[in-house]
């Protein structure tokens, strides 16, 4: 009985480890290439155990760090500014709807939770971001359009203010005389942290992987986030060779590693999620399963 | 006795007032975002005049949707919309499925743990990222399957970015390995939610492994995975547009089987600037995903109105 029983977890433990392997494969293959001399990939490509290791790839980035340094700040401002921006409304918006007592709010809530059944599509959402307002070109495209990606946190918070915030404490405080919004900010919003933090959470991964309303909104590559400089380069690997990276440099173009530079600007825009990655895991499953009950 | 009452309306007015503030300028961008796009739609029925906008244009009525229709791509990123996404549902379901309950019987916690957050990873990684992990595999030239894993088999390399046959399975394959680890961890959380005394019981009256999990684990959490399959369905019109564009690298060669609804629309707006074409499509695309959406729950709340979403 007692051997059985651990073949079945030696069993379950393999399969687990070899689904594993295959999930973090392509980042370690990722990682041994930026380090990878240019000559053996060209030689014998993207391997796990290359020939030759070299650190050119970081050293050329690091001479025209200029690029990268000013689309990480691009990306810290717009994940920063998106993600307060996006709280302060979604939670401004979910907690009247909460309230019982306030009037119309089936109808206010039918009408945020219609957003999530049916949108406008792409065309007028552009049409309306570039005609209507002129975002083209401007940090607030890269804000503005995914303040609310999903209505859906709005529902989540509605049910959270609902639920965890006992009733008599909001009418405890209102009856010490401290306004609606007074009451708001001093009562329900220290009870809410953990949803807070969450959807916080969930808006700040959003706002860092965000390469679309880059790629639509933005051609001028001064306000290139770090997702869109990734993009660029990957679909465009002249774009990595041209006008200001390869501008004040001595290396004539044909010098420049760029197999291994393609694949070390990849590396710095995953590392800060990498090492992120383990302080925010809990919450971040924790945030998923909540998400997945209904709102 | 009238007049009370009335001073209390108009102070509970006021007292409400605070909070319809509260809520503004969520509703002004909800406005904004989505409702003024949503009637935007009626330029599909438009020809469009960048200097006319949006609802200044002239009506041509169905035209922009008999040119879409006329042409063999309206039925071409239909199927592959659809196809894709039945693939994606069925083996998402069975894979993540399978290895929640894998992860549900490992004993040790901290392995569990590990697993989890590896295969939970390739989630948190953006489309654009997920396009460089694709290119080091499959490059021409340098790529690691054409350099390492081909020979070792003896195969001729293979250029994968003009041969558009292969591109089925590679998006599968990317697809699962992306966003199978989401759904995993909502089954296992399910799974875990399960009371322990139902195994107790059945280990007792000797059920094996295979048994408990056909008919205990599978059955108790049905309604979860109803209802995140009820949500893939809901959106079978729509695919994820990163993976269909970034993945392939947005090779004009491969669009027989990569260009899905999504990608359509984008490219006739951005690359074509064909405004009544994509908003034709797009509208195509909202409206048959609408229909859906209301048809799959209202299945769903035919059967079990536990488990529909609305």
């Amino acid at each position: 009985m007692k051997t059985k029983y651990s073949i079945w977890q030696w069993f379950v433990n393999i399969i687990l480890l070899v689904i594993g392997v295959f999930c973090i494969l392509p980042f370690i293959l990722l990682f041994i290439s930026s380090v990878t001399d240019e000559q053996s990939i060209v030689r014998n490509g993207y391997s796990f155990f290359p020939e030759a290791y070299s650190l050119s790839a970081y050293r050329y980035l690091w001479h025209d760090a200029e690029r990268i340094f000013r689309a990480y700040g691009i990306t810290i401002v717009i994940t920063v500014i998106g993600t307060v921006v996006s709280l302060i409304i979604t939670s401004l918006l979910a907690y009247p709807l909460s309230r019982k007592d306030m009037p119309m709010n089936k109808f206010w809530s039918f009408f945020v939770f219609f957003t999530m059944l049916i949108n406008g599509g792409l065309v007028p959402t552009y049409l309306v971001y570039t005609q209507l307002f002129d975002f083209k070109n401007t940090l607030l495209a890269l804000i503005v359009p995914g303040l609310l990606t999903n209505a859906f946190y709005v529902m989540l918070m509605r049910t959270f203010f609902a639920t965890s915030i006992p009733a008599p404490v909001i009418e405890s405080a209102k009856m010490d005389g401290a306004g609606e919004f007074k009451t708001f900010v001093q009562i329900v919003l220290p009870l809410s942290l953990p949803i807070l933090a969450t959807v916080g959470l969930f808006q700040t991964i959003h706002y860092w992987n965000d390469w679309f309303n880059g790629m639509i909104y933005v051609t001028d590559s001064k306000l290139f986030s770090l997702q869109n400089l990734l993009n660029r380069i990957l679909l465009d690997i002249q774009f990595l060779t041209s006008s200001n990276f390869a501008g004040n440099q001595s290396d004539s173009v044909a010098n420049i590693p760029t197999e291994t530079v393609r694949m070390a600007m990849a590396v710095v825009g995953i590392i800060p999620i990498l090492i992120a990655y383990p302080f925010f895991q809990k919450f971040f499953v924790k945030g998923l399963t909540i998400g997945a009950v209904k709102g | 006795m009238t007049t009370i009452p009335a001073g209390k309306r108009i102070g509970k007015y006021r007292k409400y007032s605070a909070l319809f503030l509260m809520m503004l300028p969520g509703i002004l961008y909800i406005v904004i975002n989505n409702y003024l796009p949503m009637f935007g739609v009626v330029i599909a029925f438009k020809d469009f005049n960048y200097s006319k906008g949006i609802f200044g244009s002239d009506w041509i009525g169905f035209e922009n949707f008999e040119y879409l229709f006329k042409t063999e791509d309206a039925l071409l990123i239909t199927r592959n919309t659809i196809l894709y996404n039945v693939v994606f549902i069925f083996l998402n379901l069975v894979i993540a499925l399978g290895v929640a309950i894998l992860l549900n019987e490992v004993k040790k916690r901290f392995l569990s743990q590990l697993y989890q957050s590896v295969i939970l990873l390739p989630y948190l990684i953006s489309m654009v990222i997920v396009g460089y992990l694709v290119f080091a595999m499959l490059s021409l030239e340098t790529g690691f399957v054409n350099n390492t894993i081909l020979p070792m088999l003896g195969i001729q390399e293979i250029s994968w970015y003009s041969e558009s046959k292969y591109w089925p399975y590679i998006l599968t394959l990317v697809h699962i390995w992306k966003s199978a680890g989401y759904l995993c961890v909502i089954y296992l959380a399910a799974i875990i939610g399960i009371d322990p005394e139902y195994y107790e019981a059945a280990t007792i009256d000797g059920a094996s492994k295979w048994q408990q999990i056909k008919s205990i684990t599978i059955p108790l959490i049905i309604p979860v995975i109803t209802v995140m399959t009820l949500l893939q369905i809901g959106r079978i019109f729509y695919s994820d547009f990163g993976l269909f564009y970034q993945v392939p690298l947005n090779a004009g060669a491969l669009q027989s089987t990569t260009n899905v609804i999504d990608t359509y629309v984008y490219r006739a707006l951005m690359t074509l600037g064909d405004v009544g074409m994509s908003s034709a499509a797009g509208l195509y695309q909202s409206f048959v995903g609408f229909v859906l959406v209301l048809l799959s729950n209202y299945i769903v709340r035919k059967k079990n109105s536990d488990n529909a979403l609305f």
